[in-house]
């Protein structure tokens, strides 16, 4: 191609969806038909759909996992499973839970969502997009691989050496989790990066930083987040599978430090929390004030508070670690930020409640979860305050109080923010309302259900239950309030099932949506319902924050042009912007569908299968066969190359 | 979108008045649970019997009852902010609520943030104190410990300064009232926690380094104790017992502690002590008899501790039996194995071991 061919004068047309325009673009960018094209496609709706779908999924068996070892916790001294058992399955659902549902489920939300909001037509690098989701769906199935072999980890989410080291844990179990891990990893980074671009050069055209929904802010701090911590994680269970299969002593006595896994573990562990909340919180930021009629109180203190907990994040994994017997001035330092990181969460806090009082809340089955999720969102941050006072930390750490906090802050600050998020956003992706009557007793049985399981767990932590034990004997006065919890646990997972029941009647005998069900304000609503596959057919251009009701709230002197707007025809093509400004800046040219992210995740997931049982000639062949993917798939094409404006 | 008549009915649902009354009745039961459960919580560590743990007590109390005075104030003003009545403005699209951007809500966030602050200075300062007072031992100790946590149970050793008057018992651990206890930590095979909720925090055994706490009993009780650091199969069942008791009691323990075993019918192979040494010498000790293994607790003078097992079982003839007899069933994958003993010898062991009083 000559330079002039990198060289366009961009075009304007109007907004038409039913244009030959539309047409033209759906045939570039649709997904093809069959089963190829399904396991080729690398449409973000398509991506983000599956990771929403895979990682209830996960939820769904690791809540299972947590019914049958409720059933075990019901009375004293029960029998129903044996030790061993039960500490496989509580490793199980924590490592499911934490790792496989509540970080990809805001990664399906952030993939099918992030394109939408920002205004442009897929991930910026759309077959990287593919790969993680692969990755991430074959790393969940590598660990319960090793469950259904029998080699399930048994040592506890967070898989403290030396009960975790070959010595006492002798089989593929810890291995198994160790490979899953890093694999999920590579997913979890590789994502991360593919959100920093996508967020900080893909916006429409206007939509300055100052401009990105408060998604997009969750999003992009995580995913900054996640570059500085995975290392630590991913290094932490590398070195674990080096002690184990190979002998080192990074960990083992003599010369190893059981302490050097806690502190790898939890400089990714503790950051990690505020990764699996943030984005879902922003979503109830970006959802909650559409409900209450009125733009977000606090845009800025909310997206900067977004960041800064992120940044602080960073300094309190010693919390963690309270016990361990450090020296007094980290305990203080670590004791001094834990509680001072309440403030940022406060920010959202309160300008959720000043969203919700000076507004007019339409109580809908979305808004009940919103507000619910405010209740439980204090309750856990509470309960976070108080541990992070290091005598008290003494006292309440591996008690069934810090297994309260833990869940209101996984369920209240992320499962509640999702349930919240899928009854707002569902019609959307399918076009159709989730039924609201059902809705209500979807929210009523999860809330009392889960407040009714969990609230109680905090005074069986106060009245010293250790966590991770199998049963508990009688005289403890804990017998009570296990029932309860025990019993709410059921109700709450009942719920739940409502919500799946919902969705199946929805999509059957729902009510048509339309474009914008809830008059809400923002990008994504202006798209038909569910979008085509090209997002826009013109890209809009954004004078404020609130594009669709600006005319009406009527502050700006500028305003937005949704009706007109490049239409990027040449191809499947989209626009890359400056990173503050939104100033168009190059018209990128987007990969077609492809095979490779699939096979080069299976080639990687093979090599891994190879490590766990060191045949080497399998782990080499699978290397190669995984690099000449990379090289299929990286081979330089000139069609692909940008172009200027 | 719904009208203002929606409303109404929403709030008159049947699920939401259950649960605003579950609600009164957690909050209820959150409150009143600990103070009630007083008498039959062994491990609750809201009432608490040393200075130690009291001073941290109290800056629980003050923790719990800031997040329960937050919990209900953001509780009422969502619950205001959602039900307090509004002029409605007229609907500026049909079938759609107006949408308005009313002043005022920054000053929540500044005033939210601004209380919220002074709160958390205030807990840290705390926290800082109680650190201070609570983290270093305050004196010379009248008693010092050296504590080994095993998979499953404690070693406890009593350190002298003339080797004489140092021993081992295990699982049961006896202090004089009012008295320092200094408590060294080491940990042979996995992290273990070693934790008196009624008298101290937690604090970790680690491999590879020595841990140290320390104990004060502001009376005479009996306090449990219980690992905190899951540590395999049966960290459920590795608990403990601290004795406190006036000073002269505890050096009367003490002094019989130090004394051996009587010995008894040892030469025969078939007798009581016999058969103990050759079936469970290997990994217990009996000082004064050939029994001296170190893989299992000491039994020097294990009927006078009320508990076997790390405080599993009362130390009863039938638990006693139980345990000899099987103890993979009562405390599965602990280390001690089943051994293939005749009825005959299950009793003459037992016989034995209950003479070491």
């Amino acid at each position: 191609m000559t330079a002039a061919e990198y060289d366009r004068v961009p075009r304007l047309a109007v907004r038409d969806y039913a244009s030959p325009l539309a047409e033209k673009l759906r045939h570039l960018w649709e997904t093809k038909p069959g089963v190829i094209g399904w396991l080729a496609s690398v449409d973000h709706k398509e991506i983000g759909l599956r990771y929403i779908v895979t990682a209830f999924i996960f939820l769904i068996v690791g809540g299972i996992e947590a019914l049958i070892f409720r059933i075990q916790l019901s009375q004293p001294n029960l029998t129903v499973l044996t030790p061993e058992q039960y500490n496989e399955l509580f490793t199980m659902h924590g490592a499911t839970m934490i790792l496989w549902y509540a970080f990809p489920i805001l990664t399906g939300f952030s993939v099918y969502l992030q394109p939408l909001v920002i205004g442009t037509r897929d991930m910026a690098m759309p077959r990287l997009n593919a790969f993680t989701y692969w990755l991430f769906v074959l790393s969940g199935i590598y660990l319960y691989v090793g469950f259904a072999l029998g080699a399930a980890p048994n040592a506890g989410w967070f898989n403290y050496v030396p009960y975790a080291s070959k010595a006492f844990n002798p089989g593929l179990n810890i291995d198994f989790y160790a490979l899953s891990n890093i694999l999920l990893g590579i997913s979890t980074t590789l994502g991360s990066l593919n959100f920093v671009v996508t967020i900080l050069h893909m916006r429409a055209p206007g939509m300055s930083i100052n401009r990105m929904p408060i998604l997009s802010w969750g999003t992009l701090t995580i995913s900054v987040g996640n570059l500085f911590a995975m290392p630590s994680v991913t290094l932490a269970f590398f070195l674990l599978y080096m002690d184990r299969q190979f002998g080192t002593h990074f960990y083992q006595q003599p010369t190893g430090q059981p302490l050097l896994w806690q502190h790898l573990f939890w400089m990714w562990g503790h950051p990690w929390v505020y990764v699996i909340v943030l984005p879902a919180i922003s979503l109830v930021s970006d959802a909650l004030p559409v409900l209450c009629r009125r733009p977000l109180v606090g845009y800025t203190a909310v997206a900067l508070a977004t960041v800064l907990t992120m940044v602080l994040g960073f300094g309190v994994w010693l919390h963690h670690m309270f016990a361990t017997g450090l020296p007094g001035l980290a305990l203080g330092f670590f004791s001094a930020v834990s509680i001072i990181i309440v403030i940022p969460s406060a920010v959202s806090a309160f300008a959720w409640l000043a969203t919700i009082w000076t507004g007019q809340p339409v109580l809908n089955t979305a808004f009940h979860f919103f507000a619910g999720f405010i209740v439980v969102f204090v309750i856990g941050g509470v309960s976070g305050f108080m541990t992070g006072s290091v005598p008290v930390d003494w006292q309440l750490t591996d008690t069934y109080f810090v297994v309260a906090h833990i869940h209101y802050v996984l369920i209240g600050w992320n499962l509640f923010a999702v349930m919240g998020a899928s009854y707002f956003w569902f019609p959307k992706v399918t076009g159709k309302l989730l039924d609201e009557r059902l809705g209500r007793w979807n929210f009523w049985l999860m809330f009392v259900g889960f407040n009714v399981g969990f609230f109680p767990m905090h005074i069986s932590g106060l009245l010293g239950m250790p966590r991770r034990i199998y049963t508990f004997p009688e005289g403890m006065g804990l017998d009570w309030l296990n029932l309860i919890t025990t019993i709410g646990s059921y109700v709450f997972a009942f719920g739940f099932l409502l919500f799946l029941i919902n969705i199946v009647l929805s999509l059957r005998h729902g009510v048509e949506a339309g474009p914008n069900p809830w008059d809400a304000a923002t990008l994504e609503w202006t798209t038909p319902s569910p979008p085509p596959p090209y997002n826009y057919v013109v890209l809009p251009t954004l004078a404020t924050r609130e594009p669709l009701w600006e005319t009406r709230l009527d502050e700006a002197p500028f305003h937005s042009d949704l009706g007109k707007g490049l239409p990027l025809d040449h191809g499947k093509e989209a626009l890359a912007t400056s990173t503050l400004d939104g100033q168009p800046e190059a018209i990128l040219r987007m990969p077609e569908d492809s095979l490779m992210p699939l096979l080069l995740a299976l080639a990687l997931t093979l090599m891994f299968a190879g490590l766990i049982v060191k045949l080497w000639w399998l782990v080499i062949a699978s290397l190669l066969i995984g690099l000449l993917f990379q090289l299929i798939w990286l081979w330089p094409r000139a069609q692909l190359a940008e172009r200027r404006l | 979108m719904m009208s203002s008549d929606d409303r109404r009915r929403v709030g008159a649902a049947s699920p939401g008045r259950v649960a605003g009354a579950v609600a009164c009745a957690m909050i209820a039961g959150a409150v009143l649970a600990p103070a009630a459960a007083r008498a039959e919580t062994p491990l609750d560590y809201w009432w608490t019997h040393g200075s130690r743990a009291q001073s941290i007590s109290h800056l629980l109390w003050f923790s719990t009852a800031v997040s329960i005075l937050v919990i209900v104030i953001v509780s009422a003003l969502l619950l205001g902010g959602i039900f307090r009545r509004r002029s409605l403005p007229a609907p500026d699209l049909p079938g759609q609520a107006a949408v308005a951007r009313p002043h005022g809500g920054a000053s929540w966030i500044t005033i939210g943030v601004g209380i919220t602050t002074v709160v958390l200075v205030f807990t840290t300062v705390w926290t800082f104190a109680t650190l201070a007072h609570t983290g270093p031992q305050p004196g010379p100790a009248a008693v010092r410990l050296q504590i080994t946590a095993h998979q499953w149970w404690w070693e406890v050793r009593y350190l002298s300064d003339k080797p004489s008057e140092e021993f081992t018992t295990a699982n049961e651990i006896h202090i004089p009232v009012g008295q320092i206890v200094e408590v060294k930590l080491r940990g042979p095979d996995v992290i273990h926690s070693f934790w008196v909720p009624k008298l101290a925090g937690k604090t970790d055994v680690i491999p590879g380094q020595e841990n140290q706490t320390w104990l004060q009993a502001d009376r005479e009780g009996v306090y449990r104790g219980q690992c905190g650091e899951y540590c395999g199969q049966q960290h459920a069942h590795m608990a403990f017992e601290v004795i406190a008791s006036p000073p002269d009691a505890y050096a009367q323990w003490r002094q019989q502690q130090l004394q051996p075993a009587h010995a008894t019918d040892a030469t025969e192979p078939q007798s009581g002590e016999g058969l103990f040494t050759t079936r469970c010498g290997i990994c217990h000790t009996v000082r004064g008899s050939r029994a001296g293994g170190i893989l299992g607790p000491d039994l020097t003078h294990v009927m006078s501790r009320r508990t076997i097992a790390a405080d599993t079982l009362p130390n009863t003839t039938g638990n006693l039996a139980a345990w000899i007899a099987d103890p993979q069933h009562i405390k599965p994958g602990n280390r001690m194995p089943r051994l293939a003993l005749s009825g005959e010898q299950l009793t003459l062991i037992r016989h034995y071991v209950e003479t070491l009083k």
